[in-house]
C-alpha cells in the first residue's frame, strides 16, 4: 500500500484538473477544476444531473475521465480502478449503500483486505480495530451483526467504518445525508469533524442547505457539468446558494392558500400493521384525511412509517383494523385496485419499488396507466400521446435525461426520483400517499414538488405526506401527527407545531407529559 | 419384497447409493461455489461428459487410472477457461453459453468416442480400497468405508469447500461477488478475477465427477452421464448453496437410484412397472425443487455479468 503520508493540516492533498467527462447524449463533466486540502471539508453542491457523482466516481476510479488531470499530494496521479484509488488513499461512500447484506459488519469492513492468511482468514483483530475506531468516533456498532439486520442509519456508520478502518487520508461523502434522520446528522457531523482534526480531507455532497452550511469549509457549485460558482459558508446564505445552483430566484418556504376542506378521503381506524420481520410496525393507528388537506406524519424513520405507507397502498397485508379511501373499503385490496380508486403513492424506496432500471425514461413514466387511454386504445400503446405526455412531463419536473428512450439507470440518483414524482403527481389523484418525496432531489425541484402538492391540495386531493423534513412537514401541512414506535404521540394543527414541540413527540414523549 | 428388507442387502443397498451419489456431489459442490460467486453454469452435463471421456480414454490407453483421473480434472479445468473466457470477457448471456457446453460436450465426446474408440471397450477402472481399520467395523465399514477413492475425494471435498467458502479471505470475496458485485469492487475486491477461479475450480470438479462415472462404470458410451449434470445444478438449489444441503440431496438421489436399482435386480419390480419405478429419481428432483422453490438464499447477483460504474 502506498499510503500517503499525513501532511500538515491545510497542506493540499488533492488537485483535480480539467477533467472532462462525456456520457452518450450528456457532458456530465466539463473542465471541471476541483481541490481538497487537508483537515477540510471541501463540499459539491449542485442540481441533480449537475455531474457530482460522475465527478467524484472519476476520482474515485470508477470512470475514466476523458480529459484532465488528478494530483494527489503535487503529484500526478493515474486512477483507473477503485483499487488504485485505496492504494493512493482514497475512500468513497457511494449515494447508494455498497454493503454486501449477507455478510457482518466486520466481513464488509474487512472486505478486500488481507485479514489472517491466505488460507485461514482471521477477523478477530478486525473487530478488535472496530470496537477501538467506534469508541474513538463515537460509531456504534456490533462487529459481529449482519448488514441485513441493521437500519439505515447503522449501515451509513459501517460505510464511515470501511473508510476510517482503511485510514484514508481523503474520504468522499456522497449525498451520506439523505438516509439519516436529524440526530444521525449530527453524530455523523462529530465524527466527520474528528476525521478532519486527524488531518483528512473530505468531500462533502448533500442537498440540503442548512447542512452545507453548517459544515462546510469551503463550496464549489456545480451547474451543467461546470463550475459556475465557489464561496465559503460566511460570505453567503441558503438563498444566495439555491441561487447559484439554479441558476435563478427559489423559494425555500412554500406559499399557501386557505382551501375550504371537503369530505373525508382516506380513514384508517384500528390499524395494525406488521414489519418484516413479523413484530408489529403499526399499532392502532386513526387517523382521517380529507379533500383539500395536507397531513404530515413526522417522525424519526424507521417507527412505522413505511408499513404505514405500504398497508394503504396494498403493498404489505393489514393485521387488522380497516383502512378507507374514496368511500371504499380497501384494507384487502390489491396494489392495483387502490390505484383505480385515484390513488397515487410516492413509495420512500424509489429505486427499489419505484422504477426499472432497463425500461426506458418513457416507459417508466407510463408505467402506472399504460393499459388505458389515452397511453394505449384497444390494446396497442398509442406512440404518439405517449411521447407528447411524456416530454410534458420531463420538462415539467425538471428531469435530466438525454431523451426519452434513455435507459432509467442511467441518470443521477435524483433524476430517477423526480420521475417516479412526476408519473405519480402527473394524474388528478383523490388521494396521494407521499412518502419522502424530496428525499434525493435538488432545491428546485423540490420546490417544484411542493408547490404540486399544494396546487393538489387546492384541487380537492386528501394527502398524506410522510416525511422526517420538519421543515418540509411544517411548511406543508395543515395538521401533523407524530409517530413513535407505531403509534401517533399526537396530532397538531399548523399553528401550534413548533420544531420543538414536534421534536419532543418524536422521542416519545406523550403530548400529557410534557 | 421381503428378499429387499434382509440386512445383506440393506447394507449393499445403502453402499451402493452413497457410490452413486459421488458423482453428483463433486458436481454439484462445484457448482455451488460457481453460484455463490454470482455464476450459473448450465454446461455442467457436457463438462462431465468430456471428463468421462477423456478419463475413460487416459486410463483406456495407458491403464492408469490415475491419469484419467488427472485427465478428467485437466479437461474439466480447460472447459473453465473457455466458460469465463465466454461469460465474464464476452459477458455473454450464461443460461444460453451454459446449454451450449452442455450440447458441446455431448457432441464432441460422442465424436472422439466413435473416432478414437468406436466400439464400447471395457477399462479396469476404479477398485474398491477398504480403509484400514475402519473397514473393519461391523455394518458401518461395509457401507462407509468399502469405496473407491472418488467417494471418499467427494465426501471429504464437503468440509474442504464449507472452510474454503466461509473460512477463507477468498472465499469471503466470493461470498460478496456473487452477492454484491458493485460493493467489492468498490473495495478493490476483482469481480471476474474471483470468478474465473470459481468457474475453473467448479468445472474441474465437473470433469472430476465424470471422471468418477466413467472410472467407476469401466467403460464409455454416448451420453454417459444421463443427465447426472443437470440433477447436480438441481441438487445446488436443494442444498440452498450450502455443502452440507447438497450432500445430503446427493445422499438422498444415489439412495433413491440405488434402491431402484435393487429393485430391478431382485425381480420386485420388472416390464412396465420397473420404467416408472425408473423415473422415481427424476420425479423426486421436480418435487423437491417445487417444494424448495422459495430460492432462499440465492446469491443476488446469481447470472448477472458485472460491469463497473453502472
Ligand atoms: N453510467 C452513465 N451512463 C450515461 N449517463 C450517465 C451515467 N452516469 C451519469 N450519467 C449522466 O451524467 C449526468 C450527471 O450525473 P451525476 O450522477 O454525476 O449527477 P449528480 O450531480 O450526482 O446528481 P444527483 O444529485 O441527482 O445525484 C446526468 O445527466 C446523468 O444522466
Ligand atoms: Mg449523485
Amino acid at each position: 500500500m502506498i499510503v500517503v503520508a499525513p501532511a500538515g493540516k491545510g497542506g493540499m492533498l488533492l488537485e483535480m484538473e480539467g477533467i472532462t467527462k462525456q456520457f452518450p447524449g450528456v457532458l456530465a463533466n466539463d473542465r471541471v477544476d476541483f481541490d481538497v486540502r487537508s483537515g477540510e471539508v471541501h463540499t459539491l453542491l449542485g442540481e441533480n444531473g449537475a455531474g457530482k457523482s460522475t465527478l467524484m466516481k472519476v476520482l474515485y476510479g470508477l470512470y475514466p475521465a476523458d480529459a484532465g488531470e488528478i494530483r494527489l499530494r503535487g503529484e500526478p496521479a493515474a486512477i483507473g480502478s477503485p483499487s488504485d484509488a485505496i492504494e493512493h488513499g482514497i475512500g468513497m461512500i457511494h449515494q447508494h449503500f455498497m454493503l454486501v447484506p449477507t455478510l457482518t459488519v466486520a466481513e464488509n469492513v474487512a472486505l478486500g483486505l488481507p485479514t489472517g492468511s491466505r488460507v485461514r482468514q482471521d477477523l478477530r483483530p478486525v473487530r478488535k480495530r472496530i470496537r477501538e475506531l467506534s469508541d474513538a468516533y463515537g460509531l456504534q456498532m456490533d462487529p459481529e451483526a449482519y448488514i441485513w439486520q441493521l437500519a439505515v442509519g447503522e449501515r451509513q456508520r459501517v460505510e464511515i467504518m470501511k473508510a476510517i478502518y482503511r485510514d484514508v487520508s481523503l474520504l468522499i461523502l456522497d449525498e451520506p445525508t439523505s438516509v439519516l434522520t436529524p440526530s444521525e446528522v449530527d453524530d455523523l457531523f462529530v465524527t466527520l469533524r474528528r476525521m478532519t482534526d486527524d488531518g483528512r480531507g473530505l468531500v462533502f455532497i448533500s442537498h440540503k442547505l442548512r447542512e452545507v452550511m453548517s459544515l462546510s469549509d469551503r463550496i464549489t457549485v456545480l451547474r451543467g457539468g461546470r463550475v459556475t460558482g465557489r464561496t465559503v459558508p460566511d460570505e453567503t446564505s441558503r438563498e444566495d446558494l439555491a441561487h447559484m445552483m439554479v441558476g435563478r430566484e427559489v423559494r425555500l418556504a412554500p406559499s399557501r392558500i386557505e382551501v375550504e376542506t371537503g369530505e373525508v378521503r382516506l380513514s384508517m381506524s384500528g390499524l395494525n400493521v406488521a414489519g418484516d420481520r413479523g413484530a408489529p410496525a403499526v399499532i392502532d393507528l386513526d387517523l382521517a384525511v380529507r379533500g383539500g388537506e395536507i397531513v404530515g406524519i413526522a417522525g424519526v424513520s424507521g417507527n412505522g412509517q413505511r408499513e404505514l405507507a405500504e398497508a394503504l397502498a396494498g403493498l404489505r397485508p393489514v393485521e387488522s383494523g380497516k383502512a378507507a379511501m374514496g368511500g371504499a373499503d380497501t384494507t384487502d385490496m390489491t396494489p392495483k385496485e387502490i390505484r383505480r380508486l385515484g390513488v397515487s403513492y410516492i413509495p420512500e424506496e424509489r429505486m427499489r419499488d419505484g422504477a426499472i432500471g432497463d425500461f426506458s425514461v418513457a416507459e417508466n413514466l407510463i408505467l402506472v396507466d399504460y393499459d388505458s387511454p389515452p397511453m394505449s386504445r384497444r390494446g396497442f400503446l398509442d406512440f404518439k400521446e405517449i411521447e407528447e405526455g411524456c416530454s410534458d412531463l420531463v420538462e415539467r419536473f425538471t428531469v435530466k435525461t438525454p431523451s426519452l428512450d434513455t435507459p432509467t439507470s442511467h441518470l443521477s440518483g435524483g433524476n430517477i426520483q423526480k420521475l417516479i414524482i412526476a408519473r405519480e403527481l402527473s394524474s388528478d389523484p383523490a388521494v396521494l400517499i407521499a412518502s419522502q418525496p424530496t428525499r434525493g432531489v435538488d432545491i428546485g425541484a423540490a420546490e417544484y414538488i411542493h408547490s404540486v402538492l399544494m396546487e393538489r391540495r387546492a384541487q380537492g386531493t386528501a394527502i398524506l405526506l410522510i416525511s422526517e423534513d420538519l421543515d418540509e412537514v411544517i411548511g406543508l401541512s395543515d395538521r401533523i401527527a407524530v409517530m413513535f414506535e407505531g403509534r401517533i404521540m399526537g396530532v397538531l394543527d399548523k399553528e401550534e407545531a413548533t420544531v420543538g414541540h414536534l421534536g419532543l413527540l418524536m422521542a416519545g414523549v406523550a403530548d400529557d407529559a410534557a | 419384497m421381503s428378499d429387499f428388507f434382509t440386512v445383506s442387502v440393506l447394507l449393499a443397498t445403502v453402499a451402493a447409493g452413497i457410490r452413486l451419489a459421488a458423482p453428483f456431489l463433486l458436481a454439484a459442490l462445484g457448482e455451488t461455489l460457481g453460484q455463490r460467486s454470482g455464476v450459473l453454469n448450465l454446461g455442467v452435463e457436457g463438462v462431465m461428459l468430456l471428463g468421462a471421456y477423456g478419463a475413460y480414454y487416459a486410463t483406456l490407453r495407458t491403464d492408469s487410472v490415475l491419469l484419467g483421473i488427472l485427465v478428467g480434472l485437466a479437461v474439466g479445468a480447460f472447459m473453465g477457461v473457455v466458460y469465463g473466457v465466454v461469460t465474464l470477457a464476452l459477458k455473454a448471456e450464461q443460461g444460453i453459453s451454459g446449454i451450449g457446453v452442455f450440447i458441446f460436450g455431448l457432441g464432441l465426446s460422442d465424436l472422439l468416442f466413435q473416432r478414437q474408440v468406436g466400439t464400447p471397450t471395457p477399462i479396469d477402472g476404479l477398485r474398491d480400497w477398504e480403509v484400514p481399520l475402519l473397514g473393519g467395523l461391523p455394518w458401518i465399514g461395509e457401507v462407509l468405508f468399502h469405496q473407491n477413492v472418488l467417494v471418499y475425494a467427494a465426501f471429504l471435498l464437503v468440509p474442504v469447500l464449507w472452510y474454503l467458502i466461509y473460512r477463507t479471505p477468498f472465499g469471503m470475496n466470493v461470498r460478496a461477488v456473487g452477492e454484491t458485485p458493485e460493493a467489492a469492487d468498490s473495495l478493490g475486491v476483482s469481480v471476474n478475477g474471483t470468478r474465473y477461479l470459481t468457474i475453473l475450480i467448479g468445472n474441474s470438479m465437473a470433469g472430476l465427477a465424470g471422471a468418477a462415472l466413467a472410472l467407476e462404470l469401466g467403460i464409455f458410451q454416448q451420453n454417459l452421464t444421463n443427465g447426472h449434470g443437470f440433477i447436480a445444478i438441481a441438487l445446488v438449489y436443494f442444498g440452498a448453496w450450502r455443502p452440507a444441503g447438497v450432500m445430503a440431496g446427493s445422499l438422498v438421489f444415489g439412495l433413491v437410484s440405488a434402491t431402484v436399482l435393487q429393485w430391478k435386480t431382485l425381480g420386485i419390480v420388472a416390464g412396465t412397472t420397473a420404467s416408472i419405478v425408473g423415473m422415481f429419481p427424476a420425479v423426486l428432483t421436480i418435487l423437491v425443487l417445487v417444494i424448495v422453490s422459495r430460492r432462499t438464499g440465492a446469491p443476488s447477483a446469481l447470472t448477472r455479468p458485472f460491469e463497473r460504474g453502472r
